[in-house]
């Protein structure tokens, strides 16, 4: 009989890229909802938007570069980008905008350092932080007012041309973040006045906690499934939280600890977007090491740079320095006295 | 030899090893119905090598008649194991046949058909074994063909004994049997516990161990349970440890159970640690107690292509198609059938080899039992092979590292310290099969390594006999030196001595003894000059002796004839007579001065070659350069001639011209050397000669 000649093993576990990807997208659902509840469509239209973008994007470079484009496709992994992006970006961030981010992200941060497993920097930071320094008027201003401090929300209509032919909408339907807001306010005010603005909300940042506990209940999730490895998502919180709760008992001079963590984009980047298994790093050690310097960074731009929020800043400074944290923080291996680390570990015992 | 003292551990804590996964097992599969007999097949296919190291040796020739359990073959070192025969019958070949091996490879192989009546040959039980000291015991072990049955197939005597015998404390029962679907040891434990138990304290006895350790798998509950009843009043150790792939891995279970790590590039005996396999350990007691060599084993035939699964107890050497249809293989439409279990065995090429010693299991999956892995995705450095890996591996990186063929790098990671297991294999989410591109690059080294090797060995004979050839020069250029001062002392002792009386300061210079040289071959033409004259002298002579002839003729006739002309005439006579004389004294006295010039000549001309060799001598060194700008184009031709087997077609042309002008560079060279050495043998010769005389 003719056999089939196959190197072992045999067997062949039940984890695949594409249903990874898929439950990373499939758990930013209850953030998305968060978002959409509290200010609007603008997010759902944006994730929608930008995984357009993306995977046409994908197609295109895929046929360009004449790679398998179904192929590739079905790993997912554009739509991932797409959707963050989404997420991340403005509510009512003109379409161009976001496309020019996405598009940027799959072609330039993805595809041109040779696709899928070979980028270097995480495509969907290097798609904002680029729209970002290029256009701060588009990326400041149209960030939504919670949908408590309005009497009526903009409607389905009013976000599409908002997003599509930029007509000017009411003032209050766009106003600063709790971020900005503090960041500005508390240099010539104290902190018992800028939180008395509408935006902090009963508790710590009105919308904003909501939507980044859901993020943590799906990051959460996530980690149950092991599709997210934990030394991410608690290096990050812990690089966050260590300074700020060292330097934050005084709200005068320092942002709360409870704002930097419900407010801005801190759960989302703790658990989708630092977790980006490419362009992190590739031991454990190193992925706390890289979850720490994510967060540590992200209170050192928020506290001292100009920029209210700065995870896409952190984490591409992170992205720089991966693979020498990788170097650095080799296991040991079983029967070896200790592990080889550094540039030049050759020691053989 | 008294059994040892067993100390009991204090501890029963199981340790956990890095990583590991939880395939699905599918034990209930095959481990449910007793081991059944197979019986006789009508043809057994036995491999003189069915373990690790060298091949037995045989012991029969075919069309011999053997009986069951006689040798066959015998072991051929310590590195070996006897092979005998599994049933009665004749020997009909020893040939070349296919053998279970990845690589579809043929082996020698005795052909064996059975006669049907299953005679045992004559047995030598021992009810006594413990009385049996460690050699024997060894012997037994090793003259019974068993080696290490669980799969890697070593022979077992050897670990029996270990040149660290007296550090050795703690022998490990392997009954985790980690790999899925294979119930071979589950059952056997089921149905002989008894068997391994005895054949473990043989091995107490043999190693003087002072602990025992059984390491078996949570999901054996009735080969738990068999065991703790035959281990009722022993010091033997049951460690039941939770159920993970690969805690039967020797490393891993070493951890497990003794939480030591056995040191990289090194054996468990180096830490004190024996481990054995329950099948090896249950065929040593049949060995020692019944003296029934090793001749058939139990086999798991599983998957869903099987309806029959189970465990079977088969005879060496039997046909695996033949076993199949024993137990109502279907094929399926993609065929596959793995010697061993899913995550370790490997694909049969054919279905006609033979079970082996490490034969533990045939498995036949089904189409959608076992899928085909899909294509490979890119890798996203996820980390989930790291998180499996037991030997915490960085699996990801090794695989950036073959696929880059950075093999050195490969290695800084430890590459070698991969058991193979195909942890990181089943749980990457792209599929990508990492096994095998370790295999690959665990190859691609070990090849370079052995190209090294034979670089380091080539360039080493060459630099030796480089250095012998330069050697050998020297030593003939010193002996030729040698010999031209000594010729030139005893030419010059010689002259010395012949000319002490004539010429005392001709001995001290040497410019003398040439001028003398010179003035002798000068003397030598003038000599020639004279002996013309001589001829002329000879022949005034001849003629003043005629003439004088015809005077006395003239004389005799005047006498009578005319009395007046006597007076005359007999004047004529006497001045006559006088010339002739006169002529004669000139030649003889010529003649003699010649003789005496040319027997001076002669004794010079040795002086003369004896000086013009030691001018020879002087060109010796030339000869030496010669050859050694012969060696430099010759290695010269050979490094182009290799840089053109390595060339792109484009310069081919190129370094073709460029090898062709220098193979002319070597044969002109060639060619001069010869040139040179035969003109050295003939001044050698000259020198030789010229010292003699």
């Amino acid at each position: 009989m003719a056999l089939l000649s196959i190197s072992s093993p045999h067997s062949k576990g039940p984890q695949r890229t594409s249903l990874m990807m898929r439950w990373v997208v499939a758990m930013t659902i209850p953030g998305l909802i968060a978002q959409t509840i509290f200010f609007g469509w603008g997010n759902l239209h944006n994730v929608l938007w930008c995984s357009l973008v993306a995977l046409a994007s994908e197609a295109i470079i895929l046929k360009i570069r004449q790679r398998p484009i179904a192929f590739y496709l079905n790993d997912y992994s554009a739509l991932v980008t797409g959707v963050l992006l989404g997420l991340a970006l403005p509510p009512f961030a003109p379409w161009w905008v976001s496309f020019i981010a996405t598009a940027f992200a799959i072609i330039f941060a993805k595809h041109l350092y040779g696709g899928m497993g070979y980028n270097p920097f995480n495509p969907a930071m290097v798609g904002y932080a680029l729209v970002l320094v290029s256009f701060p008027v588009a990326m400041t201003t149209n960030w939504a007012t919670p949908l408590n401090l309005l009497e009526q929300g903009a409607s389905i209509a009013d976000t599409f041309a908002k997003i599509w032919s930029e007509t000017a909408l009411p003032d209050a339907f766009t106003g600063a973040t709790p971020l900005d807001t503090y960041k500005h306010e508390i240099a010539h005010s104290l902190s018992d006045e800028v939180f008395q603005a509408p935006v902090f909300g009963r508790f710590y940042a009105l919308g904003w906690e909501w939507v980044n506990l859901a993020f943590l209940a799906g990051g959460l999730v996530l980690l149950a499934l092991k599709v997210i490895p934990w030394q991410t998502p608690v290096g990050v919180l812990l690089g966050l939280a260590i300074p700020a709760m060292i330097l934050g008992w005084d709200a005068d001079q320092s942002a709360p600890f409870m704002l930097h963590m419900l407010a801005g984009a801190t759960m989302l980047s703790a658990f989708f977007i630092a977790t980006d298994p490419v362009t992190s790093c590739t031991t454990a050690r190193g992925r706390l090491v890289f979850g720490l310097g994510v967060g540590m960074f992200a209170y050192i731009i928020r506290r001292y740079g100009s920029y209210p929020d700065a995870f896409a800043f952190a984490v591409l400074l992170m992205n720089f320095a991966a693979p020498l944290i990788d170097v650095y923080t080799q296991p040991r291996t079983y029967g070896h006295t200790k592990a080889q680390r550094g540039p030049k570990a050759k020691e053989r015992p | 030899m008294t059994m040892q003292e067993i100390i009991p551990t204090c501890s029963v804590d199981i340790f956990d090893f890095h990583g590991g996964i939880h395939p699905e097992e599918h034990k209930t599969d095959s481990n449910q119905q007793p081991i059944r007999l197979l019986g006789l097949p009508p043809k057994l296919i036995l491999p003189l090598k069915q373990h690790i190291g060298a091949a037995s040796k045989l012991h029969v020739e075919v069309g011999q008649k053997v009986l069951k359990g006689q040798k066959l073959a015998d072991a051929d070192g310590p590195f070996s194991v006897a092979l005998h025969a599994p049933t009665s019958g004749s020997v009909v070949a020893i040939d070349d046949q296919l053998i279970a091996h990845p690589s579809g490879q043929t082996d020698c192989c005795i052909s064996l058909i059975p006669d049907g009546e299953d005679k045992w040959c004559e047995l030598h039980p021992c009810e006594d074994y413990q009385q049996l000291s460690a050699s024997e015991i060894q012997t037994k072990v090793s003259e019974a063909g068993i080696a290490g049955m669980g799969g890697a197939g070593f022979p077992t005597a050897i670990k029996l004994a270990p040149s660290n015998l007296t550090n050795i404390d703690t022998l490990i029962l392997n009954a985790a049997e980690c790999e899925p679907y294979i119930t071979a040891d589950d059952r056997l434990l089921q149905e002989r516990a008894g068997d391994v138990v005895a054949g473990l304290d043989i091995l107490i006895q043999v190693l003087g161990v002072h602990q025992c350790l059984i390491g078996i798998e949570d999901n054996k509950p009735e080969a738990i349970q068999a065991l703790r009843k035959a281990l009722a009043g022993k010091n033997i150790r049951l460690c039941v440890m939770p159920t993970k792939y690969p805690s039967g891995g020797e490393k891993q279970l070493i951890k497990l159970l003794t939480n030591k790590e056995v040191p990289s590039g090194r054996i468990p005996a180096d830490i004190g640690i024996v481990c054995q396999n329950v099948a090896t350990v249950a065929a040593i007691y049949r060995a020692v107690r019944f003296g029934e060599p090793l001749i058939s084993r139990v086999t798991t035939l599983t998957g869903e292509q099987i309806a029959e699964r189970g465990n079977v107890e088969v005879l060496l050497g039997t046909p695996i198609d033949w076993m199949l249809k024993q137990v109502n293989y279907q094929s399926a439409k993609v065929e596959r059938l793995i010697m061993g279990g899913p995550m370790m065995g490997f694909t049969l090429l054919h279905s006609d080899v033979p079970v082996v010693k490490t034969t533990n299991c045939i498995l036949a999956p089904g189409p959608k039992e076992l899928p085909l892995a899909p294509p490979a995705q890119a890798c996203i450095r996820c980390g989930l092979c790291a998180d499996a890996c037991p030997a915490e591996l960085l699996p990801q990186q090794l695989y950036w590292f073959s696929r880059a063929e950075e093999y050195e790098k490969a290695e800084h990671h430890n590459l070698f310290d991969c058991i193979e297991c195909g942890a990181c294999s089943y749980v990457c989410p792209s599929a990508i099969p990492l096994v095998q591109y370790y295999r690959h690059s665990k190859g691609m080294i070990k090849q370079q390594r052995e190209n090294q090797l034979k670089s380091d060995q080539a360039r080493e004979r060459f630099e030796a006999r480089q250095q012998r050839l330069e050697r050998e020069l020297a030593e003939k250029a010193a002996k030729r030196k040698q010999r031209a001062e000594a010729a030139a002392k005893a030419q010059a002792a010689k002259l010395a001595e012949a000319e002490k009386e004539p010429n005392p300061a001709v001995n001290s210079v040497p410019k003398a003894v040439i001028q003398e040289a010179i003035d002798r071959v000068s003397a030598k033409q003038t000599l020639a000059a004279e002996k013309v004259d001589l001829a002329e002298l000879k022949l005034a002579w001849d003629k003043a002796q005629a003439k004088l002839d015809k005077m006395f003729d003239a004389l005799d006739d005047a006498k009578a004839n005319n009395p007046e002309q006597v007076d005359k005439l007999k004047r004529a006579v006497e001045k006559n007579q006088m010339r002739v004389n006169q002529a004669k004294t000139a030649w003889q006295k010529a003649e003699k001065e010649q003789l005496s010039q040319e027997s001076a000549l002669s004794q010079t001309n040795s002086a003369e070659i004896a000086q013009a060799s030691v001018a020879k001598g002087k060109e010796k060194p030339d000869l030496a350069a010669l050859a050694l700008a012969l060696e430099k184009a010759q290695s010269k031709l050979v490094k182009m001639e290799d840089a053109l087997a390595q060339a792109a077609d484009d310069q081919k042309e190129k370094l073709t011209r460029a090898v062709d002008k220098n193979k002319v560079r070597v044969e002109a060279a060639k060619e001069t050397l010869e040139e040179a050495k035969q003109q050295a043998n003939i001044d050698s010769r000259d020198q030789a000669d010229g010292g003699k005389s």
